[in-house]
């Protein structure tokens, strides 16, 4: 460590004092919640001390133990929240395919093309990145119902591939900037078409670029609560929309555990993938941003 | 590289652009100056025991059919835009001229739903994007001077909040601040006010939409800080210190205009994102107090009858809106590539 990074006591404890405050707002609400879930309604939402959500008063009173997995059992099985589980599996996967597959293609051009129009591209990607996704759906709702596409998984994951395109060809663009372009062209002066050399010579190469803006693609499509909610019909709705309805329905039943559950069942999978992505969720963070 | 295979290259991003992005910007500005077909109604004589009388009722076969061959409605021209619920000309110069000083007059127009909205969006935008700054650099510059144990886990733990879904992320900490939840508990105990419910009053709300817009950006500009971070010259730094700089001199002239253009880059994203704030207002239930233009939206669209011409009026103003945000930076590109 060199010597102007090194810290007089005052400012070190006062900078991990900070940092803890810190960590304990951004961690704390999660692992609330997550204990919560395992409560009933009673002590989540406790009226007579808060305590009792720590301990589990009423869980004890209402169910002889002090964690209950009901919520869990309502929202998975009586509000078939599973269906919702698969649907977004389905179209996370088919979005991050398509968005990826499309976006190398498009990415590898913007990178290669020395010409002005490649310019205006990214200039209206950077223009369609701040469409807010909501304006657009009221576009799509008059021709979706005359065409009969609304309400299908399939026309779910063609919008959002597409509102996609914008992020992913900017970051691909960025990454493929950093593939030596000689490796191509000594491909083609040996006698590749530029496919050939996209094909064989950057496809091997271009794994890390495209693992990392495939989590940010993951992310958009399974976060996505404008597009979801108003294209598609209720029994294919995916994660999102579905926790939302819970608490148009579920809140005059008293079944408000039902979305706790939900929740914490879709942050569990965002929370594994931070732990192994943690390295490439940083580096996309930055990739745009670092090198200008 | 040959116009040929760019060409090539490029087409299915820029079909699926076309069609799910441009495409339906036309739209949407297409169907604003159309409003939709009014009922038709009949009048039909009914005769009862009590003798006759003229009624009149909806022809819903009329009025479908009518629907049905005109899907888009019929031509308002924009008359959309200026009805009590967009720009609302007539209202806002009718309270010009009631008005009572500028408060009253500000007080009034908060009433017009679209002023409301916009309303709300600026002032979120407007406090969002500094703080989430300033916190974000804070903790970057906390980070970078603490122990290297508790980098790892600082990393992950930030990163949370942005990563989780901001339906879900905002719905759970609506829960912790409801009336009974653990934060709800803790602000009346520190008030000394059991009555109080961040639910029930506007303010509180305003303030409780904004820390989250805070709570889920600031871990972006904190890890874009950090990593400008380490890419700070240490000779620059040490020499800086040589000549007799303080802790806080090194940061104000050595640090802070190495971290300019990252500041300017998180400050575009910002922008963009919180002018579209959305899932918060609609976790919180927050629509009696606070609505955003994206919230207008997608209030117009869902419901029984999906008012389509009142939510693509709402979305062209919102995107005339994101274009006045943008087009410095956009200038700004366009003139850079210029001199290149």
């Amino acid at each position: 460590m060199s010597k102007a990074n090194r810290q007089p006591p005052s400012v070190r404890i006062m900078a991990t004092s900070f940092l803890v405050i810190w960590l304990v707002i951004a961690a704390f609400p999660f692992l609330w919640t997550l204990w919560g879930s395992f409560k009933v309604e009673g002590d989540f939402f406790s009226k007579a001390n808060w305590a009792n959500a720590l301990f589990g008063t009423m869980t004890q009173i209402e169910t002889g133990g002090s964690f209950t997995g009901a919520g869990y059992h309502g929202a998975w099985i009586q509000e078939e929240f599973w269906r919702a589980a698969l649907n977004t599996t389905l179209v996370c996967l088919f979005v991050v395919t398509v968005s990826l597959t499309c976006g190398t293609l498009g990415g590898y051009a913007l990178a290669r093309s020395t010409h002005r129009y490649a310019f205006w591209f990214l200039l209206f990607a950077l223009i369609f990145r701040a469409m807010p996704p909501i304006t657009l759906v009221s576009g799509y709702l008059l021709p979706f119902f005359e065409w009969n596409l609304w309400g299908h998984l399939y026309t779910t994951v063609i919008v959002l591939v597409a509102l996609n395109q914008p992020f992913t060809l900017w970051m691909l663009h960025s990454f493929f900037k950093n593939i030596p372009q000689d490796l191509d062209e000594s491909a083609m002066v040996d006698g590749c078409t530029r496919f050939q050399a996209f094909r064989h010579v950057i496809i091997p190469v271009m794994w890390p670029g495209v693992i990392t803006t495939g989590l940010f693609s993951f992310l958009l499509a399974y976060n996505d609560f404008a597009v979801t909610t108003m294209l598609l019909s209720k029994e294919n709705q995916t994660m999102v929309p579905k926790i939302a309805s819970f608490l148009g329905t579920t809140q005059t039943k008293g079944n408000v555990m039902f979305a706790v559950s939900a929740v914490v069942s879709a942050t569990a999978p965002l929370f594994v993938m931070v732990m192994f992505f943690q390295r490439q969720i940083v580096s996309g963070l930055t990739a745009g941003a670092v090198k200008g | 590289m040959k116009h040929s295979s760019f060409f090539w290259f490029v087409l299915p991003s820029s079909l699926l652009m076309l069609a799910f992005i441009a495409f339906p910007i036309v739209s949407v500005v297409t169907q604003s100056f159309y409003s939709a077909h009014e009922q038709v109604v009949v009048e039909v004589e009914n005769c009862g025991p009590f003798g006759c009388k003229m009624e009149t009722s909806v022809d819903q076969v009329a009025t479908a059919a009518i629907r049905e061959a005109e899907p888009m409605g019929k031509f308002a021209g924009l008359s959309i835009y200026t009805d009590r619920n967009h720009l609302a000309f007539g209202e806002v110069a009718a309270a010009w001229v009631r008005a009572d000083g500028l408060p009253d007059f500000g007080r009034s127009l908060m009433n017009l739903p679209f002023y409301k909205a916009l309303g709300f969006t600026l002032t979120y935008t407007a406090v969002v994007t500094p703080l989430t700054i300033i916190l974000g650099f804070f903790i970057a510059i906390a980070v970078n001077s603490v122990a290297v144990a508790l980098k790892g886990p600082t990393i992950f733990f930030s990163l949370l909040p942005m990563i989780v879904t901001p339906l879900v992320g905002s719905l759970i900490l609506f829960w912790m601040v409801d009336a009974r939840g653990i934060l709800g508990t803790g602000l009346q105990w520190l008030t000394d006010d059991p009555t109080l419910s961040v639910k029930a009053s506007t303010g509180l709300m305003w303030i409780m939409l904004m820390v989250y817009g805070i709570w889920h950006a600031a871990p972006f500009a904190f890890v874009v800080f950090y990593a400008g971070l380490q890419t700070v010259n240490t000779d620059t730094l040490e020499s800086a210190m040589v000549d007799g700089a303080t802790r806080w001199e090194r940061i104000r002239f050595v640090v802070l205009p190495h971290l300019l253009p990252l500041v300017t880059f998180v400050a575009l994203i910002q922008l963009m994102d919180n002018f579209r704030v959305f899932e918060p207002i609609v976790s919180f239930q927050a629509s009696a107090h606070a609505t955003s233009l994206s919230y207008a939206i997608f209030n117009d669209l869902g419901g029984e009858t999906r008012l389509l011409s009142s939510a693509a009026a709402t979305s062209v103003l919102t995107i005339i809106g994101i274009a006045i945000l943008l087009s410095p930076v956009l200038v700004r590109t366009w003139r850079d590539f210029d001199r290149k």
